[in-house]
Order: structure tokens, then C-alpha cells, then sequence
């Protein structure tokens, strides 16, 4: 079956102690297993911050937001500062929805992301 | 069902096709005169329909069937599109349609947010068990303000037309 060209890059030479997970497409129930263990793995290294830029997600369902909270749950237990940027309004009205806009630090973009 | 749908489509559980479902949906919604962030939010909760049939219908069994019938919502008289009604059907496991809700949402973990985000986007949402097995979801969202396409329009007055003429 041909893959739909998404990809989830990590990058960890933002600023020091920094590391960004950078997911693009859609997060639904077929890619969120993806999105979970490229976070998985940036955790396990417990950098003092994890930035989720979500300028280039365009659609993301409740289980891309279940992993997003798996993640600030495991970020707290970390002490790792965990924020998402980048949001288009149809993401964000899934966060409210949910009622979640308030669980997560939450900023416009990847800069104030980096420096929040 | 009390008349034959605009649109049928049947897929496999498989996530895979979620994306195909979607796109199918917020189209439509787009030529039933929805804006672009309402239609976002009725592909949503078709989408989140369908992850709890794949998930807990089927098990994550990947052959499942689901299908999806789309009608216009009518006006009194059948003379414009003034909504959607969607209505999802399996053959999975059978639940007491009473039982199915969201958890409390001040219960922050991990999944269990689809039956909130279905009820909380569309107008109606109502289940049932299907005879002699699986599921039927059938989801209304009433359109504000609509500015239905002409030919859509003609067309829906067509089939209301052909509905109400035609014998029992």
C-alpha cells in the first residue's frame, strides 16, 4: 500500500536542552502509534524541555490528543517542560472540545515555543 | 431506513482509510453550504465513530464492514439542504446503546474523549443495535445561515419531489 508522504522529524539543535518533535499530516488512529513513540523516545533521553510543533498537522483526532497526554503526563513525572505550538484553528477547536486547552502550555509559535 | 441515501460507502475497519472517510465527509458537508471549520468538526466525529467501531466493535480487527449513508437534512417541504444526517452502521459487537457515554472530562488520562467530541460537535447523536447484529449510529448537524448550491438544491427538490409522488 503507498504511504502518504508524513513524517515526523525530531530536532534537537534548537537551543540547548531543547528537543522539538515536528509531526506533519494528519494525526489520526493509523499515525498517532508514530507520534507516540518519536515521543517515547525523546523522553527517555529527559531533556528539560520537549516542544510538539504542530504548525504542519492540519487535522489531529482524540487519539492524537490521548498521546498528547500521555506525553505531559510523562513529561511531568520527567520534570521535562513540555509545550505545543504551531496549532491551525481546526486543531485547536479539538483541544477546546475536549477541554484540554487549559492541561497544556500552549504558545502561537515554534520561537516563543523555544524561549516560553 | 425511511429512504435510500444520497451517498453509500462501505469500508474495512481498517485505520488506514479513516483519511478517505474524512475527506468524503467534509466535502459533502462543503456543498451543504457548512463552513470550513464546521465541516472539519463533522469529519471529526466521523472519524472518532468510526476509531470506536474499529477499536472496540471489531477489536482492531482490520476486515470488518462499516458503512456510511449520507443524506441532505431537508427543510419542511423538502425544498432545500438545511443540514446532514450521517448514519454509520456495522456488524460488530452489540452494546446497550444506554452504556455508551463519554467519561467526565475533568478526568484527565488518556482516550475515552470520542462519544464527548460526537456529542458535543453534532446536534443528534443516537445508537442502536442493528438486526440481527452489530450497530447504528445516526448523527444529525443542522447548518445555520446555509446557502445551498443550486444544482444541489434542484436536486434535493427533485428527490423529495420523486419520494412523495412515488407509490407505497
Amino acid at each position: 500500500m503507498p504511504q502518504q508522504d508524513h513524517t515526523i522529524v525530531v530536532k534537537t539543535d534548537l537551543a540547548p536542552g531543547v528537543v522539538v518533535v515536528h509531526p506533519s499530516g494528519d494525526i489520526d488512529m493509523s499515525r498517532s502509534p508514530e507520534l507516540r513513540a518519536a515521543i517515547r523516545s525523546v523522553q527517555e533521553r529527559k531533556p528539560p524541555k520537549l516542544v510538539v510543533d504542530l504548525s504542519d498537522v492540519e487535522y489531529m483526532d482524540s487519539s492524537g490528543l490521548a498521546t498528547l497526554v500521555e506525553a505531559m503526563r510523562t513529561s511531568k513525572a520527567n520534570k521535562t517542560a513540555m509545550v505545543i505550538c504551531g496549532m491551525h484553528d481546526k486543531v485547536r477547536s479539538i483541544f477546546e472540545i475536549a477541554r484540554l486547552n487549559q492541561f497544556f502550555t500552549i504558545v502561537d509559535d515554534l520561537d516563543a515555543a523555544v524561549s516560553a | 431506513m425511511r429512504d435510500r441515501p444520497h451517498i453509500r460507502v462501505e469500508l474495512l475497519s481498517n485505520p488506514v482509510y479513516l483519511c478517505g472517510a474524512r475527506e468524503l465527509v467534509a466535502s459533502v458537508s462543503k456543498r451543504l453550504g457548512f463552513d470550513d471549520l464546521d465541516c472539519s468538526k463533522i469529519a471529526l466525529a466521523v472519524d472518532e465513530a468510526l476509531c470506536n467501531i474499529i477499536r472496540h466493535g471489531y477489536q482492531r480487527r482490520t476486515d470488518g464492514q462499516i458503512w456510511i449513508s449520507i443524506w441532505p437534512l431537508e427543510e419542511e417541504g423538502g425544498a432545500r439542504a438545511c443540514g446532514i444526517r450521517i448514519v454509520i452502521e456495522d456488524e460488530a459487537k452489540q452494546i446497550d446503546p444506554e452504556q455508551v457515554r463519554g467519561r467526565e472530562l475533568s478526568d484527565i488520562r488518556p482516550g475515552g474523549l470520542g462519544v464527548h467530541i460526537i456529542r458535543e460537535v453534532m446536534d443528534e447523536a443516537v445508537y442502536e443495535q442493528r438486526q440481527p447484529r452489530g450497530m447504528r449510529l445516526t448523527l444529525v448537524k443542522r447548518c445555520q445561515n446555509v446557502e445551498t448550491p443550486s444544482r444541489l438544491a434542484q436536486a434535493t427538490a427533485a428527490a423529495s419531489l420523486k419520494r412523495h409522488k412515488s407509490p407505497r
